[in-house]
């Protein structure tokens, strides 16, 4: 029998004990791995073992597929109809309200983010992501199509069957939930890998969603690692789609497991090297204080952080300045102190990652503007830095570095930003800053990515889509857009007295 | 009274509407409870409001209010969401005594005022307010769909109580109140609730490089919803959650007959923390209140849901007043259509169902029911058959799976369609015989031998009424069904797959049930073709009722020149 975790939080911020199945989540049952592994889940503030979890494989994986596809067969899928799918998503939703510190917690824990961020930021997207996918369940539709009057024909939109989610570290729950919402809404049964970074949430919200009362088998979770049970997931002839959020890296590895085995459907949510653009004619204070949060929230660490910063040549200085002094009075600290804004990096991987790049850019010859080194003596802490001086082809301003390093780069006029802004194979986000409408449209218009944030930066609602132009991804999650990732089309015809 | 005894209700003699789970919270109602013997005369008069009830042995309802002091504390029929502010007419206050129960009882009263329309200027703007500031576009649709969700929530919580005051004052049997119209009125507010956040208007690319155009589906603003007494909760919430979830605010008008549950529900709507104002609930008579409401020059839309008589005054008076955008939803003489593939015994039921259902007070009830002549005889006796298992009694006996029809008035009504029906040389095969006794009791009643222009068969009786008819070809089965003014709902029942499209195709109305009656979900349109109406309710298509869209043109790159 796996262990159960408890764990007593006594700190100034939140007080009270979290306790859940370390397991597997098979059939609604918690279990111990097949194979007997543990992994150990590390507190980032001081690098010290919290607990272990059961690892799951591919064999796991294997059983987990078929009692997904069970419950699709039986109790679940088109077995299901959508107004009980949305009762049993909005259950959930009020039992992660109920538990909305305790989520902060564990993510404070376990993750690093601080737990005020958690708190507003995270867990509130999860639930509202919950939420408003329960309202869409009893509201999948086909269309009623005329062709001639010996015909009728019409589509529905059926669930695809068993699907395979593989999530990241950087937002656990509020990923979770970006998945499991449309999935479940749709009428998939769903088979979610967590990151090993990052198990906890995931299995408190496994708890929870027995108590919602979702049927055994139409959410597993299985904590593993990505070479095992992300393969596995990718690999498998049964599962009928696998829905990715994280690195370009691995996402190419998820579709090429798809293109070899069974064309399952893929949707990726991949990096991004976001361009944040600061137009002369600006609101100056407005836009440093969204410029420090699109690359600085999260310590960095979300896909869509605009981690390349271009200014206006007229406000160059004058913008470095006020961005510089607000960085420096961002609170480097205990995740759990009150006053905390970043806590450490996820993980000594992700540290030793950041730090490599810090070091790429010094050596290729970047200014360090600020920061640049470690914070502190214990856990993975780093200080926000700014880079100046760069050339386009550093790595520093090419790829994506996913921690609190943003590079500041110089821009002449409208033309040579834009330029320089789609001169990148990623395309997730963007944001714009001018107080003139007429330039922010024309700039969102010739940015080649999937969301532009004009005069705002790190913004995210469950009604609005959200993903990836080149090679950020494929697909959208949020709003409706993405029920179609967890739908197929069937076209059915009707012969009302064609003869042949 | 047993019925209400069983139901932990005691109206007897000392008369303690407490009996009634829950109900007596703060209800702020006045209560008049008249001669359980059946007497019509007023014994008791209760005041449950502010306080204790207060039990006067006074039958005039004036006489109970002994001071100026106690008129400004009388109860009011605006039911503003925040509190209960006195009638601005509460000077005098007439009483409206013309709510039915199933012992034919008046068991209760409450003001209706002769000065509605002063009630009504004062719910308006009491709406318009919180449209201007607390609800319409200054709240978000996250927040609209958590109210709508919290509403739902309160209403399951208090189904008992919600049945229970349905089937006093409509009739209808409590486990259907309960269990039907309250429950499929918590999916209704659910279903919308979902929708808060989803009302979307559409991008459109005009030219890439200097324009681009967007819509943006605007709450309609100020809606007064008239609903009628055969499904008051239903209805209400029909009406009730589109309208909140696009951002509307609402002047609600029950029916005359049955104010009871708007009023309870009104309490919830306070409960569940929607700001004052964006709910009025004014009960009052259609030709007072429902005229002022028709015509108001500040009311931005109205939706109503009735006779096809009274749709045509309120699209007449929108007409006369500020054009206000108008959705009816009207009355039926729907056609049910029996083929000879079909199953007869399933079909039976169905179309028992399809009038029977709701005493045959339903708009969609199916009143014309067409059989196929090679099965007619057969079919016909298992009709009879299942007419007779249905038992009509006493609501709150559980046996009962229907009621009484809902007052003297549409007894009366019933029954003369009923005489009109002989007179004409319709045959009876069913009922027809008045019960002895008290109650509003009529039993199911089916003639044959039917012709196109008897009035039984053109017009809308709304009542366990049945006409059965007789055809040999597919294509008169439609034309017999489509001869009629109306077009609400229509039914059909055949095994041949292609025939039931043909047909479903041709019938002349906004809902066809194939092999199958009556049967609506929150998330399907309803509405009617012809003069059964205007405008859908139900699905996605009702948002359309309670929105205006608005097209945003954005010029950023075009120069013009000037003179052209």
């Amino acid at each position: 029998m796996p262990q159960t975790f408890t764990y007593v939080f006594d700190t100034p911020v939140y007080k009270g004990t979290s306790s859940f199945s370390t397991g597997i989540f098979i059939n609604g049952k918690f279990q111990d791995g097949s194979e007997g592994g543990y992994i150990d889940v590390i507190n980032p503030t001081n690098g010290k073992v919290i607990t272990k979890v059961s690892e799951g494989t591919a064999k796991d994986v294997d059983v987990a597929v078929e009692a997904a596809q069970k419950a699709f067969d039986t109790v679940w899928g088109l077995n299901c109809p959508g107004f009980e799918r949305g009762k049993l998503l909005y259950k959930l939703s009020e039992l992660m309200t109920a538990h909305a510190d305790e989520f902060a917690a564990l993510e404070a824990l376990d993750n690093g983010k601080t737990f005020g961020w958690a708190r507003k930021a995270d867990i509130e997207a999860a639930i509202g992501s919950i939420r408003y996918y329960a309202g869409w369940a009893d509201k999948i539709q086909g269309n009623t199509i005329e062709t001639t009057k010996d015909k009728i024909a019409y589509t529905t939109h059926e669930p695809l069957g068993v699907v395979g989610q593989i999530i990241p570290w950087n937002f656990p729950l509020m990923m979770i939930s970006w998945k499991l919402g449309p999935a479940l809404a749709a009428g998939n049964t769903v088979i979610l890998k967590p990151s090993e970074f990052t198990p906890l949430t995931a299995l408190l919200m496994a708890q929870l969603t027995v108590e919602a009362g979702f049927p055994p088998g139409v959410v597993n979770i299985i904590n593993g690692y990505g070479t095992t049970v992300g393969h596995a997931l990718s690999h498998h002839m049964h599962v009928e789609k696998v829905a990715f959020t994280g690195s370009t890296l691995i996402g190419r590895k998820v579709l090429e497991a798809a293109s070899k085995t069974n064309l399952k459907d893929v949707s990726l949510e991949l990096g991004g090297k976001s361009p944040n653009i600061i137009f002369d004619d600006c609101d100056i204070e407005q836009a440093v204080n969204w410029t420090v949060h699109g690359i600085f929230w999260n310590h960095g660490q979300a896909c869509c952080a605009g981690s390349r910063i271009f200014v206006h040549e007229k406000i160059y200085d004058d913008f470095l300045h006020r961005f510089t002094e607000k960085t420096k009075s961002l609170k480097i600290g205990d995740p759990f102190a009150a006053d905390s804004y970043q806590g450490p990096q996820v993980s000594q991987q992700q540290y030793d990652r950041i730090m490599s790049y810090i070091d790429s850019g010094k050596e290729a010859g970047a200014t360090v503007h600020l920061g640049g080194s470690r914070w502190g003596n214990e856990g993975y802490f780093i200080e926000p830095t700014i880079f100046t001086e760069t050339k386009p082809d550093m790595r520093i301003v090419q790829e994506e570095i996913f921690g609190p390093v943003g590079v500041v780069i110089k821009f002449h006029d409208d033309d040579d930003v834009i330029r320089q802004a789609n001169d990148t194979v990623y395309g997730l986000a963007s944001a714009i800053f001018t107080k003139n409408i007429d330039r922010a449209l024309k700039t969102s218009q010739r940015l080649r990515a999937g969301t532009t944030w004009i005069n705002c930066a790190n913004q995210l609602h469950a009604q609005i889509p959200f993903g990836g132009f080149k090679q950020s991804g494929i697909g959208r999650e949020l709003g409706e857009y993405a029920l179609q990732h967890y739908t197929a089309v069937k076209a059915v015809h009707i012969n009302l007295g064609h003869e042949i | 009274m047993t019925g209400l005894q069983s139901s932990r209700l005691s109206l007897g003699g000392g008369g303690d509407f407490r009996g009634l789970g829950g109900l007596d919270a703060g209800f702020k109602l006045l209560l008049e409870l008249s001669g359980v013997d059946g007497s019509g005369t007023v014994e008791e008069l209760f005041v449950v409001g502010v306080g204790s009830p207060v039990i006067t042995r006074d039958s005039e309802w004036v006489s109970c209010r002994q001071s100026q002091e106690q008129e400004e504390k009388a109860p009011t029929i605006c039911t503003d969401t925040k509190q209960t502010t006195a009638s601005p007419s509460g000077s005098s206050l007439p009483v409206m005594d013309r709510i039915a129960t199933k012992m034919s009882d008046k068991f209760c009263r409450y003001p209706s005022t002769n000065s509605s329309v002063k009630d009504i200027d004062v719910a308006v703007a009491a709406a318009r307010e919180a449209f201007r500031t607390t609800w319409g576009k200054n709240v978000t649709g996250i927040e609209r769909g958590r109210l709508l969700n919290k509403l739902a929530d309160l209403m399951e919580r208090d189904a008992q109580v919600l049945g229970e005051l349905e089937c006093l004052n409509n009739g209808k049997p409590l486990k259907i109140a309960r269990d039907f119209d309250v429950g499929d009125s918590v999916a209704c507010l659910r279903y919308y609730a979902g929708w808060a956040d989803k009302i979307v208007g559409q991008s459109i690319e005009i030219d890439s490089k200097t324009k681009f155009a967007f819509t943006k589906h605007d709450p309609i603003g100020v809606c007064a919803q008239i609903i009628p007494w055969n499904y008051p909760i239903n209805m209400w919430a029909w009406k009730v959650a589109p309208a909140l979830a696009c951002g509307c605010t609402i002047v609600m008008k029950p029916s005359e007959f049955t104010p009871l549950t708007a009023l309870k529900l009104s309490e919830l709507i306070v409960e569940a923390g929607f700001p004052p104002g964006v709910i009025n609930t004014i009960p009052s008579l259609g030709s007072v209140g429902g005229a002022a409401l028709s015509s108001h020059k500040d009311v931005d839309k109205i939706a109503f849901t009735g006779s096809t008589v009274t749709g045509r005054k309120i699209m007449a008076a929108a007409a006369m007043s500020n054009l206000k955008k108008v959705s009816l939803e009207l009355g039926g003489k729907s056609p049910h259509l029996v083929f000879e593939s079909a199953d007869l015994d399933q079909a039976a039921n169905w179309v028992a169902l399809g009038i029977l259902y709701n005493t045959g007070q339903d708009c969609t009830a199916g009143s014309r029911v067409y059989v196929q002549d090679t099965i007619y005889d057969k079919f016909l006796q298992i009709l009879i058959g299942k007419a007779k298992e249905l038992v009509i009694g006493d609501g709150f006996d559980e046996k009962s799976g229907g009621g009484p029809v809902v007052s003297k008035v549409q007894y009366d009504k019933v029954w003369s369609y009923i005489e009109s029906g002989k007179q004409e040389g319709a045959k009876l095969a069913l009922g027809g015989v008045k019960r002895s006794g008290k109650g509003y009791f009529v039993d199911p009643t089916i003639f044959t031998d039917i012709t196109p222009e008897m009035k039984i068969v053109k017009e809308e009786i709304f009542g366990p009424v049945l006409s059965v008819g007789k055809f040999s070809t597919e294509e008169e089965a439609i034309r017999l069904a489509n001869d009629t003014t109306y077009g609400l709902g229509a039914g059909l029942h055949s095994s041949d797959a292609n025939q039931c499209m043909r047909v479903s195709n041709a019938l002349e109305a906004g809902t066809v049930w194939v092999n199958q009656y009556n049967l609506l979900y929150n998330n399907v349109p309803f509405g009617g073709k012809k003069q059964s109406g205007i405008g859908r309710e139900l699905g996605s298509h009702a948002l359309e009722e309670y929105t205006s869209v608005k097209a945003i043109q954005w010029n950023f790159g075009e120069k013009l020149d000037w003179p052209l």
